[in-house]
């Protein structure tokens, strides 16, 4: 039944969507395939999966913070992927952020707390870029949001770092990526096999880390979708039944007058 | 209307007591209880009232978005990102009102639609008409400006983009463009004035829907027809039949709605505006919201940035004159066997505008624009005209009761003769 009504009101309003909408993100220029890839939170009612969000988070903290902020995240917010809070709690004690004024004046730094936001790698954007060749590492907490079918192409992106083809004209400080529109991008390749090293046992080849830290990401774009799509099914439920009852008044009502 | 106290129908001592001093009670009963409404309608006259309901969605949306937006260029993305993660429910109050724009326009298209099929514009709801191209206007505005306040990479592309159309005006052009933002480029005293005025507007749309209803309620509602109704055998009291009506075609677009904002809340968006605004990086292909893209196609489908932007307000002004421009005395489609076919090409036409304003402006796509534009025109400004001479309508029924009541049936029992007693 569930499926029967996904695809009744699926194709209703896609079908209506699509017609009067020609997805304008496709016109972006000779666009790249890439692989599409089946994450658990995909389709209408998928949802995350906990343990691949924690080994994400552990991706990102070993890896890409080392370049890339999340600045809309708090440490506070990793309660929500299974996370207790004295890990979490522990977690924001490795990070010393800054506070004050004290009652001397000064600025002074703390061990984070689990209401202070991730903190950014660099002070500012000039520092980023200094770090990074001119190139500036953007901030990832809507990165998935941000990308037309963000979470296939930030995976593809991931595992897309490959020789250049003979005679392609590599930039200086560039890195040939078969998914990078127009394949030059200043992110070197960050993913090893081996790189991180999983608690739950799970083993770190460049695909699993790729597709763990982007499900990460997935989630720090959009944490409201499970909790969404569970209230959507309800709403929708409750108006068909509610769309059936009026429907029944209506005819009864207008039952007398001929048409 | 003599001075003193309104003599009130109602029996409950209260409402009695207010609706003398105060007759609202027997206005409503006057203009959504008894109003004498044609028996005949479509759901396609379902449209008004959504439209109404989506108005006042927006508004009630709004106002708590406003509670924690920041209009502010160095916040306002944060702001709105802090409204989806750290506000109670701020997620649903920012989806309904980014996802109820795009409804609010899909409503309101298929009720211009409505209003070109039943030749609804024409006399005696000239001024209905126009009062409801104003409001489509308004909504314009309102949904352009809304759309800068996120301060995304689309935001402010966009806004860039459509303010510099005003410095193709002659001689004061670039004074003007200057004036609209508040500086040099479109920076945070332009956001500011946006957020202002786009608070302001939606209230602006209520006063002029209120005239709208009014002017409504003067020459009563048209059908499908398109007929007049000759007597009390062709219509029916508003309430119950088209409240009822009405209220089946609000919980399919509720489902609509939902199904949006629940399951492919940003599938309507673009991507870019999740990217905040900066003035350095151009995003390769700068396009506009969805509902905007028929009249963005016009614009660039024209060589001269003087000539698109007329033709672009052109395509929306002609709208104005279009009761005019429509010389049948038949007002449905119908019985118009030639126009049908012309208005149906329109309609096509107009999705074809659509796809191809978000395509690149250049090669087959602006031959394709081209063509469309001038299609576009050619309707109202050609076609419309020599039609309401040369075209031979089909014969009209002589009432709307007659061709449901086969022969001229008895007077309704209960419907028309005696509203249905309220409780
Ligand atoms: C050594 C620094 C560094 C590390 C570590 C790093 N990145 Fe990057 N990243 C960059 C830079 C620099 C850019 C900008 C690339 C450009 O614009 O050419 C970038 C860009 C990106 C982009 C945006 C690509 C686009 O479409 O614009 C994504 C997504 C991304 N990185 C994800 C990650 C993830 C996930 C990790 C961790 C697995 C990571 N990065 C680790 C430096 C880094
Ligand atoms: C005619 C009715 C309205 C229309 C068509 C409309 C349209 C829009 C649109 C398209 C956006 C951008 C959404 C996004 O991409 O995030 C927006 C944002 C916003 N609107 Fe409205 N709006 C209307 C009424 C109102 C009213 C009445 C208010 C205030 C009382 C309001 C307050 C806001 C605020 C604060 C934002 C920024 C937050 C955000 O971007 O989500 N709007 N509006």
């Amino acid at each position: 039944m569930m499926s029967r009504f996904r695809n009744l009101v699926g194709a209703l309003v896609l079908g209506a969507a699509a017609a009067l909408s020609p997805a304008p993100a496709k016109a972006a220029g000779a666009a790249i395939a890439f692989p599409d890839y089946r994450f658990t939170f995909d389709g209408l009612f998928g949802t995350f999966d906990r343990g691949q969000l924690q080994r994400g988070f552990q991706v990102y903290k070993e890896v890409c913070a080392a370049c890339h902020a999340m600045r809309q995240l708090s440490y506070r917010n990793l309660l929500e992927i299974g996370l207790t809070e004295a890990q979490v709690r522990n977690i924001a004690a490795q990070f010393e952020v800054t506070d004050g004024p004290n009652d001397q004046g000064e600025m002074f730094q703390r061990p984070a707390r689990l209401s202070d936001r991730f903190r950014s790698p660099f002070a500012n954007e000039q520092a980023a870029r200094a770090a990074n060749n001119g190139a500036y590492p953007p901030d990832l907490s809507v990165m998935v949001k941000a990308r037309k079918d963000g979470a296939d192409y930030v995976r593809a992106l991931l595992i897309g770092y490959q020789d250049p083809p003979a005679g392609f004209a590599l930039m200086d400080g560039m890195n040939y990526n078969a998914y990078f529109p127009g394949h030059q991008i200043a992110m070197p390749n960050v993913l090893n096999p081996g790189q991180v090293e999983f608690a739950d046992g799970t083993e770190a080849t460049v695909e699993t880390m790729a597709r763990d830290v982007t499900a990460f990401l997935a989630w720090a774009a959009e944490p409201e979708l499970e909790q969404r799509r569970a209230m959507g099914v309800r709403i929708i439920l409750f108006l068909i039944v509610l769309g059936g009852l009026t429907y029944a008044v209506k005819r009864k009502i207008w039952a007398d007058v001929k048409h | 209307m003599a001075i003193g106290l309104h003599q009130s129908d109602f029996k409950n001592p209260v409402v009695r007591w207010i609706d003398s001093r105060l007759p609202v009670f027997t206005m409503m009963q006057k203009e959504y209880g008894t109003f004498p409404t044609p028996r005949n309608f479509n759901y396609f006259w379902n449209f008004g009232a959504l439209a109404m309901v989506n108005l006042l969605i927006m508004i009630a949306t709004g106002v708590f978005l406003s509670m924690h937006y920041t209009a502010h260029t160095a916040y306002a993305f944060d702001s709105v990102e802090r409204i989806m993660r750290d506000v109670n429910y701020g997620w649903l109050l920012r989806y309904v009102h980014m996802n109820g724009a795009s409804m609010f326009f899909i409503v309101v298209y298929i009720h211009i639609w409505r209003g070109l099929w039943y030749g609804s514009y024409k006399a005696p709801r000239e001024i209905l008409w126009i009062l409801g191209v104003v409001i489509f206007l308004l909504m314009m505005a309102t949904a352009f400006m809304g759309y800068v306040l996120p301060w995304g990479q689309m935001s402010f592309w966009g806004a860039t983009v459509i303010t510099n159309l005003f410095s193709a005006i002659p001689v004061f052009g670039e004074s003007i463009v200057v004036w609209l933002w508040g500086g040099f480029s479109v920076d945070n005293p332009t956001l500011n004035r946006f957020f202002s005025l786009h608070y302001l507007l939606p209230f602006v749309i209520v006063g002029v829907v209120f005239l709208h209803v009014a002017a409504l309620h003067i020459t009563g509602s048209n059908n499908p027809l398109g007929i007049d109704p000759k007597g009390p055998q062709d219509t029916l009291p508003f309430h119950p039949y088209y409240t009822i009506k009405d209220s089946v075609g609000l919980i399919v677009y509720f489902a609509f709605f939902a199904f949006l904002v629940f399951f492919i809340p940003n599938y309507l968006g673009h991507p870019d505006n999740y990217i905040p605004a900066n003035p350095l990086v151009t995003p390769a292909h700068i396009v506009p919201e969805w509902y905007f893209l028929p009249f963005y196609a016009v614009l660039r489908a024209v060589p001269d940035k003087l000539g698109g932007v007329v033709l672009m307000f052109g395509s929306i002004a002609i709208l104005f004159i279009l009761p005019w421009l429509d010389t049948s005395p038949v007002r449905s489609m119908r019985f118009r066997p030639v126009a049908k076919w012309f208005l149906v090409l329109w309609g096509i036409n107009f999705c074809v505008l659509t796809w191809v304003g978000a395509k690149p402006a250049e090669g087959v796509y602006v031959t394709i624009a081209r063509f469309a534009t001038a299609y576009y025109f050619a309707y109202f400004l050609v076609i419309l005209p020599l039609l309401g001479r040369l075209e031979r309508p089909l014969a009209l029924p002589e009432s709307i009761a007659k061709p449901v009541l086969r022969g001229g049936g008895p007077l309704l029992a209960g419907a028309a003769a005696k509203p249905m007693e309220k409780a």
